[in-house]
């Protein structure tokens, strides 16, 4: 039997260091005893050199877990931990079998240091020492950890805490930080820090103003703030009575629930200005139809979208641009054709020849139609009902611009233009006169070219499209002469 | 009227801001006051630093700017009409409240909002100014949350995302219709517009974080943490399925991390039309209970909704058993072949249970004695798995195995 005494409990080098030399003379876990240095020790223990009879290594992640959990407070644990090094060794995946008991303890250790380091990053209470020349506030807390944290929890004050001085202090252990530097020392006591600070005060005010009286939920609040730290918390001696006044606070709410109107609230209220009404009639400028399409509820896919996207561009426009809908760009910036496919339209109009400024661009349904899913809205179809209801928008951008020629871009939009469902194939290729006398060219809709995923039928279709633009080029010219 | 002192003010605001449920500060980019040599870091998940008899979470300093406010939604504390006292702090009492009890560790930053003073965008100007100082005049690396008022100029909520963690702008209630008769001047348009201008933000930043010239060149920054929403429940007659409609329509459109449900709570001086004392609590935590369905279970709405009544949650059991019980003949499953997909829809399962079991499984069958290691309820998982020496037999269709899970009737229980 071999007997190893830890004079550091919650030191890992010592007891990694102890460990290292025991597995490579492979001294099995059940010929070890490990004590502590106040521990009496045995007197047959074995105490010739090791000798070593391999090199040990280790994953990572274990040795990780180990440095935690070595501060663990439950003595068996330099026991266990060597248990679980020496069964690491032959088994690689050892630490991957959670349903192993050993590993099952270690998951469960592991668990309560973290818990415990996380509670201790929160429940710190710092109060504060003075100010030194330069300005550098300098402070201090006691804090009773349930496990041998402090070495493990200290660095995430240092980081939170870089400009000022500040010391914490525990039971087993201090951590210092001063002059840019991290120390470690011995244990203290809860009289080497200040019984008080100034701003106590406002927090303990702030704690009983944040607490809703009307949904005490006491057991919530101890499963998260358990009792044992309440008495380094400052705020916690204001939970009794605070719960004690809890339901009368509620019960005079409900009294006093019906009370007449702040007198003074009139002074301070500003009413906003009521919409302009152009809905009804008909718009006579294209900035009175803008508002007109903004405050649009004839169909309810106002409901889910962000906004109603109206046309823009020129008014003066000889040739007009007609999309299916909005998408989720557009939707979400409020102007039609920025999305991709806005991209494509923009690459395409310039090798037409095209100035996009000079166009009038718009969609056949205003407000954007999706599906949601997840973390993204799925492009839905505009059902023939909507593109009717949405014509009333269409109609007078077309009468507000008179445009020569419209472009129709897809099947939603030539719907929009025609009252009629055709497939686009149908009348593309030869321009038709509409009822209210624009010539109508039709095309697809650059969406339907982004989705096209062979790349030569892609780059064909791309190709017919920007000819069927330059195609609507041309008829402008000719119309104006 | 005398001026206030700090601690005053800090009761009436701190009250004032009690009724928003969010108080996260996790979710945000790595930093700490290394390089700045200043105070205040942030990184992985938040810390709440204390808790309230409430049982909420204090993690960030939760406060108005001022409760003096020109709108008058019904269900809020701080409309114009309510006889509430008002304060006001300036910036500066703000700023130095935020510094003074983060060095003492009471939290991880500051979470603004404010009533609407003068305009929306003067209001959302001094909320800016307020995060400004915290960061530029003092190096404040924690967490700041913002309230991104409704109504305010792209330009003021881009500012505020060069400063903010995370923004938040609140659709209050789930419906259209609610919001006209509840909050007469706010319009969900222009809170979807105020949401849409915070995603395009977030969009950006990601489309220049993308396309940096080199891997260390700095990205511009906005609102790191993204942004949230609070509903109220329970003020208007919204159904839980409007509520999560309205929720899944903003989860996908704005890219929204949370989405907060708040029982609508008894305020001092009540508007008479709105529903007395005790807030739906547990209504709230179904929800809750339904939205982490939605975003980490792979459910839909409409398949939560098959465990509903009339749109409306089963309060005595969770929805995931309330699904699972409609749909008994997907279960039992094996829990030693079934994807990961279903076994997310075993109730009991998380989803670190399920992870857990998918790491178990690869090195050999779990077994029955096995699950207490995986899961810290077996009693609930038994009637809706296999394992080779486990079968649940008629109990997955037995009649009675609602009320197995259903709680016993209890007393009303007092507040202590």
């Amino acid at each position: 039997m071999r007997e190893v005494i830890l004079h550091r409990p919650g030191d890992f080098a010592e007891w990694r260091d102890a460990a290292r030399g025991l597995l490579a003379a492979q001294v099995p876990p059940e010929d070890i005893v490990w004590r502590q240095a106040d521990e009496s020790a045995s007197l047959f223990a074995d105490i010739a050199p090791l000798e070593p009879k391999r090199t040990v290594t280790l994953p990572r992640a274990l040795v990780t877990t180990l440095d935690r959990v070595i501060c663990h407070r439950d003595p068996a644990v330099p026991t266990r931990l060597y248990k679980i090094v020496w069964r690491a060794l032959t088994d690689r995946r050892l630490l991957e079998r959670r349903t192993d008991d050993d590993i099952d303890w270690l998951a469960r250790a592991d668990k309560s240091i973290r818990r415990d380091l996380h509670k201790m990053h929160a429940f710190v209470r710092f109060r504060r020492l003075g100010e030194g020349e330069d300005g550098r506030e300098s402070f201090a807390a006691w804090f009773e950890p349930e496990h041998r944290i402090v070495r493990l929890g200290a660095p995430f004050f240092r980081k939170r805490f870089y400009g000022m001085d500040w010391a914490i202090l525990t039971p087993d252990a201090r951590a210092i930080w001063q002059d840019e530097t991290l120390t470690f020392g011995p244990g203290g006591t809860r009289d080497e820090v200040p019984d008080s600070d100034v701003v106590e005060d406002q927090w303990r005010m702030y704690y009983g103003s944040i607490f809703n009286p009307a949904r005490v939920k006491i057991n919530a609040m101890r499963a998260e703030m358990p009792k044992k730290y309440w008495h380094n918390l400052p705020e916690a001696q204001d939970i009794g009575p605070l719960l004690a006044g809890a339901g009368a606070r509620v019960e005079k709410m409900r009294e006093t629930a019906v009370q007449l109107a702040n007198p003074r609230s009139d002074k301070w209220r500003v009413r906003g200005e009521e919409p302009a009404v152009v809905a009804q009639h008909g718009a006579t400028t294209l900035s009175e139809l803008a508002q007109g399409i903004n405050a649009c509820t004839r169909c309810p896919l106002h409901c889910n979208a962000t906004q109603a996207v109206g046309g823009e561009g020129s008014a003066e426009a000889r040739i007009m641009l007609v999309g299916e809908q909005p998408g989720d760009r557009e939707d979400l910036v409020g102007r039609p054709f920025v999305g991709p496919a806005g991209q494509l339209l923009d690459d395409a109009l310039g090798e037409a020849g095209l100035d996009r400024a000079k166009l009038y661009v718009t969609n056949a349904v205003k407000h954007f139609k999706f599906e949601p899913r997840g973390k993204r809205r799925l492009h839905q179809n505009p059902s023939t009902g909507e593109i009717d209801i949405c014509r009333w928008w269409l109609d007078q951008e077309r009468a507000l611009v008179k445009p020569d020629i419209i472009v129709s871009l897809g099947g939603s939009a030539l719907r929009g233009l025609t009252g009629k469902s055709a497939s686009i194939s149908s009348v593309r290729g030869q321009p038709i006169t509409l009822a209210q006398g624009e010539r109508l060219v039709a095309s697809v809709h650059p969406s339907f070219l982004l989705r096209l995923p062979d790349r030569q039928r892609a780059a064909a279709e791309r190709s017919a499209f920007v000819a069927d633009l330059a195609a609507a080029l041309e008829l402008a010219k000719g119309s104006r002469t | 009227m005398s001026e206030k002192t700090i601690l005053q003010k800090l009761g009436v605001l701190a009250d004032a801001a009690k009724y928003d449920a969010s108080c996260a500060s996790s979710g945000t980019i790595k930093r700490d006051s290394t390089g700045t040599k200043g105070i205040g870091s942030t990184g992985g998940m938040g810390i709440c630093h204390s808790y309230a008899p409430d049982g909420r979470c204090i993690s960030l300093l939760k406060i108005l700017l001022t409760n003096f406010c020109i709108y008058d939604c019904r269900f809020c504390i701080n409309r114009a009409s309510s006889n509430v006292p008002r304060a006001r702090f300036n910036p500066q009492e703000v700023v130095r409240l935020t510094l003074d009890f983060y060095k003492r560790n009471y939290i991880e930053g500051l979470f603004l909002s404010s009533g609407i003073i003068r305009s929306e965008d003067y209001t959302m100007e001094q909320l800016v100014e307020v995060a400004r100082l915290l960061r530029e005049e003092h190096r404040f690396g924690g967490y700041i949350h913002l309230k991104t008022i409704a109504g305010a100029s792209p330009e003021l909520i881009a500012r505020a995302g060069l400063y903010a963690d995370r923004l938040s702008t609140n659709v209050e209630l789930p419906t259209e219709a609610g919001l006209k008769s509840f909050a007469p001047e706010k319009t969900s348009a222009t809170i979807r517009k105020t949401m849409a201008g915070v995603r395009v933000g977030l969009d950006d930043a990601a489309e220049a974080l993308r396309g940096r010239l080199l891997k260390k060149a700095k990205a511009p920054r906005f609102a790191p943490a993204g942004q949230s929403t609070q509903m109220i429940v329970g003020a208007d007659g919204s159904r839980d399925d409007d509520i999560l409609q309205s929720a899944t329509s903003l989860y996908s459109g704005y890219k929204l991390r949370r989405v907060y449900y708040s029982a609508y709570s008894p305020i001092p001086d009540a508007s008479s039309d709105l529903p007395p004392v005790r807030p739906p609590l547990i209504r709230e935590h179904r929800l809750y209970q339904a939205d982490w369905l939605l975003r980490f279970y792979g459910f839909s709405r409409a398949e939560i909704m098959e465990g509903a009544d009339d749109g409306m949650l089963d309060l005595t059991i969770d929805p995931k058993l309330a699904w699972a019980l409609q749909r008994r003949e997907s279960f039992p499953v094996d829990i030693n072949r079934a994807p990961r997909e279903m076994l997310l829809r075993v109730p009991g399962l998380g989803t670190k249970a399920v992870e857990r079991i998918l790491m178990a499984r690869r090195l050999g069958a779990v077994r029955l004695g096995d699950l207490a290691k995986l899961t810290a309820s077996v009693k609930k998982v038994l009637p809706f798995i296999t394992t080779p020496d486990w079968r649940p037999g008629g109990l997955t269709d037995s009649a009675n195995l609602r009320a197995r899970f259903a709680p016993r009737p209890e007393q009303m229980s007092l507040a202590l």
